[in-house]
């Protein structure tokens, strides 16, 4: 492996964690959504910095070529947040369908109160 | 209760009907984001509405009036389609079966009425009957039936857990109401043709019917107890 690839995978590593620890820093992402990422840059940045444990760690699971193992995680990865995307998306959408349920009952409500009250005739 | 998407042309019809038939009744027509003039055509005929701000779907609806049964102190919720396809004639029925059920069914197979279906759609309605009457531990023989009535015990599970996925209203609202302890019934109602709007079943979409069927009632079934049993002692 030449010096320039050896600095490139650090760099993109590196890239990787600031971007999302400034994001966190600026609150423009959460904390659980953070950790995947977060884990991710850390897993590169590893393997970036000693890629003998990236050989170690691809012959521990029986894998031939260490770059297969690189792909592999970066699969899973993706793939699970992906999944937790879903997941996340499915109750924003619990909670904006229980809030329009809400506001049809309060809507109707309001309604009927104003009808009730004898002071607007023009509200019928 | 009325669950209505642009249902401008009937909804006032079967709202005028309903009074005819159970004058002092409350009826409430939940405009499910209707792009047309339903809500307006509603009250000018003197029911109750209200309206969402987006088409929910049917489930969405239902859980608006039943969460509106609920705070309002109502008893018995029968739902009648807007569409007209529903005789108001069959409320006094479902009602009076109420009196030894929790949910009753106006089912369309049952004998009475001119109702067919046929193909994929007729297997599943089959399918869905004869494993749902296991659960429901009674016989049902039209599961999909929008026409039903439900009681206090019911309203109470409902309004807080009626599901919202499209077949899931239907199959999966028997699901919880048995798994729940409520008791069920069916009995026979007369099915009419719209008074007006489009069919929502069209041929191309009865094909996917059954695929969708099956999975909401596989996922009705094996969905935990632990996240509706509380209601509904």
């Amino acid at each position: 492996m030449s010096l320039r690839t050896y600095v490139f995978g650090i760099a993109a590593a590196l890239f990787v964690l600031i971007v999302v620890v400034e994001l966190l820093r600026r609150r423009q992402l959460r904390e659980r959504h953070a950790v995947w990422w977060l884990f991710a840059g850390a897993l590169a940045l590893i393997a970036g910095v000693f890629p003998e444990t990236l050989t170690w760690a691809a012959s521990l699971v029986g894998i031939g070529l260490p770059v297969n193992l690189v792909f592999f995680v970066s699969i899973a990865i993706l793939f699970l947040v992906c999944l937790q995307h879903s997941a996340e998306l499915t109750r924003l959408e619990s909670q904006t369908r229980a809030l329009a349920e809400r506001v049809a009952i309060m809507g109707l409500e309001l309604r009927e109160l104003q009808s009730l009250s004898p002071g607007e005739e023009d509200a019928s | 209760m009325v669950p209505a998407f642009n249902e401008s042309e009937s909804v006032a019809a079967v709202v005028r009907e309903i009074f005819s038939e159970l004058p002092g009744v409350a009826v409430l027509v939940v405009d499910d984001g209707s792009r047309d003039s339903t809500a307006v055509v509603a009250r000018k005929v003197g029911a109750r509405v209200a309206v969402l701000p987006f088409n929910l779907g049917v489930g969405g609806a239902m859980r608006v009036g039943f969460r509106y049964a609920l705070d309002n102190g109502y008893e018995h919720v029968v739902q009648i389609d807007a569409d007209g396809q529903h005789d108001p004639k069959s409320i006094p029925l479902l009602l009076a079966e109420l009196q030894n059920a929790d949910v009753v069914l106006g089912a369309r197979f049952a004998g009475e009425g001119a109702y067919r279906v046929r193909g994929p759609r007729q297997w599943a309605m089959k399918a869905l009957a004869v494993v749902l009457s296991k659960t429901c531990r009674t016989k049902l023989t039209d599961t999909t039936s929008g026409n039903r009535a439900s009681g206090p015990r019911a309203i109470t599970l409902f309004a807080e857990h009626y599901p919202a996925e499209y077949l899931g209203d239907t199959v999966e609202s028997l699901v919880i109401s048995a798994r729940a302890g409520l008791t069920i019934r069916q009995i026979a109602v007369v099915m009419r043709a719209r008074q007006g709007g489009v069919p929502s079943h069209n041929p191309v979409k009865s094909g996917t019917y059954l695929a969708r069927a099956v999975l909401a009632l596989v996922f009705a079934l094996v969905r935990p107890r632990s996240s509706y049993a509380v209601v509904a002692q």
